[in-house]
């Protein structure tokens, strides 16, 4: 069956050039593209849990009390949202990347302890983040100033109040503009290719480097595997959304 | 039945109109390069002395003395159009450029895709960029090392898979370079003539080109592929022939700062006319 398959792609490469499927039947092309996959779900994984833990301790933050944290939070949403994903990771890895610590395993390589893969975890979090403050901070105040002040009459104090009241009710609101966020977040992590970070794309392009036939068919992976991770994603969203209804509330 | 007998014999007649024409000449590109009155090259912008941008944003390089001769030649105007090494087939394909130039190896697969037309106008190898102090010899060192490289370079997969190299491949020349010098890794794998351009240029006093020069292989350019049997595929074979015959591409090796390579010293002795003294 397998050896079927095989010759079928092998055949459609010999009788169609522009689509050479190399990687059904050379054994190192499907380790890149599965190696590739892997790369990218960590990636989206990662940094979609940091991103919405972000989001919520910074809209927390913008609640504060002190000037100083509001401002804090301001400056970064302001520097994360207002410039490019691509640049950040650029200079995240090559400016900010000088200052890290290293260290040496034969006295001239200087390894940095956080890696291009740690950077962009780091760069595309706190960017995805910056937008997802927004997104909680609208769903916040979207919670009516009743509501906290009946907690805070039965004795909740302000962390309490966000904790227990606020943010479950804001995080019914905010999760349809959280889902656009996300999923733009995941098609994002592409751009991580621009520091050598050996994703899908900067796999599928290596590919096609080397096998120049195989670019539509690696632009076709690109599309079926992006389409079925953001698939996932917003299903489970979708099902989030639904677990979490409250009949009556914000409909 | 008669109309689907008609629309079948319509089909048939229509696919054997089609590769009939395929197997003649169109001459599309070139066509289209004199009724427009000018020709579209795609070269290099980040590969000196081959092809960059000097300080005042021009496309300069050896490749771009090529185009603009065989532009006087054609009698039409120059237009340079910047492309990687990820794409410039891409572009050729598509039509964005009429011809690339573009420091691109002669490969087998990448025949399959672009019209590729001797004689080959130059060739190289693959080395290491690396720094004086690792006092590298031999390519086995790079076994389980991380070694950076560039997208789009074919000896990649070859360091890769010989050696055991852990290849870092950046989207361009710069950040790998930069990779290099920020010390996170122990070379950069590429062309030698490139290399050996760098350490000319004074700004990698503490590097070297340590090891045996590699997989040499011969450059082309490329015309579209439908066309490499026909007018310009033809008249680009005859430019090379004549780069080689008069000397024209040993004089620009000398212009830009090459190294003399044996390859084209050779070359020019082997078309040289036998008339001539």
């Amino acid at each position: 069956m397998l050896d079927a398959v095989q010759e079928f792609f092998r055949q459609l490469a010999t009788d169609y050039p522009t689509w050479n499927f190399v990687f059904f039947y050379e054994d190192r092309q499907w380790d890149k593209v599965v190696s590739g996959l892997w790369m990218t779900i960590k990636l989206s994984v990662i940094c979609v849990v940091f991103s919405v833990v972000i989001g919520i301790v910074g809209a927390a933050m913008q609640r504060a009390r002190s000037r100083f944290i509001r401002g804090i939070v301001q400056a970064y949403i302001q520097f994360f949202r207002n410039t490019p994903p691509f640049v950040q990771l650029l200079f995240f890895y090559f400016a900010l990347g000088a200052f890290t610590p290293t260290y040496s395993p034969d006295g001239w390589l200087e390894v940095p302890i956080i890696s291009n893969v740690g950077w962009a975890i780091i760069s595309l979090s706190f960017f995805a983040g910056a937008f997802n403050v927004e997104i909680f901070r609208a769903g916040v105040e979207a919670v009516p100033q009743s509501t906290q002040e009946a907690s805070e009459a039965l004795g909740f104090t302000r962390l309490q109040t966000f904790a227990y009241v606020v943010l479950p009710l804001a995080l019914r609101v905010s999760i349809p503009s959280l889902n656009n966020n996300l999923v733009n977040l995941v098609k994002t992590t592409t751009q991580a290719f621009v520091i050598a970070v050996p994703e899908l794309l900067y796999q599928s392009i290596t590919i096609w480097n080397d096998f120049p036939s195989a670019q539509n068919p690696m632009m076709l992976v690109l599309f079926v595997s992006y389409l079925a991770l953001v698939g996932i994603l917003v299903l489970g969203m979708n099902k989030w959304e639904r677990v979490m209804r409250i009949p009556g509330y914000g409909a | 039945m008669k109309t689907v007998l008609a629309a079948t014999t319509a089909l048939m007649t229509c696919f054997s109109a089609v590769s009939a024409t395929a197997a003649e000449c169109s001459n599309e590109a070139w066509n289209r390069v004199m009724e427009r009155g000018s020709i579209i090259v795609g070269v290099k912008a980040d590969y000196k002395p081959w092809g960059y941008r000097s300080t005042d944003g021009e496309l300069v390089g050896m490749e771009i003395d090529m185009a603009k001769d065989v532009a006087d030649k054609m009698g039409v105007e120059l237009e340079l159009v910047p492309v990687q090494s990820s794409n410039r087939m891409q572009f050729l394909e598509q039509g964005k450029i009429d011809l690339m130039i573009a420091t691109m190896s002669d490969r087998a697969d990448r025949r399959e895709i672009v019209g590729i037309v001797g004689p080959n106008y130059y060739t190289s190898g693959t080395n290491l960029l690396a720094p004086k102090p690792l006092k590298l010899t031999d390519w086995e060192q790079l076994r389980d090392k991380p070694v950076c490289g560039k997208q789009g370079a074919f000896y990649n997969q070859i360091v890769e898979e010989r050696y055991g190299a852990k290849i870092i491949a950046f989207a361009g020349n710069a950040e790998a370079k930069q990779a290099l010098r920020d010390k996170k890794c122990i070379g950069f794998v590429y062309d030698d003539s490139s290399i050996m351009a760098d350490l000319a240029s004074g700004d990698w006093d503490e590097f070297e080109m340590p090891m045996k020069t590699e997989d040499d292989n011969p450059w082309a350019l490329a015309v579209p592929k439908d066309e490499r049997n026909c007018v310009f595929g033809r008249f680009m074979s005859g430019m090379q022939y004549n780069w080689h015959k008069d000397g024209t591409l040993v004089e620009l090796e000398k212009k830009w700062g090459i190294q003399p390579t044996a390859y084209l010293a050779g070359q020019q002795d082997r078309f040289k006319d036998w008339l001539s003294k």
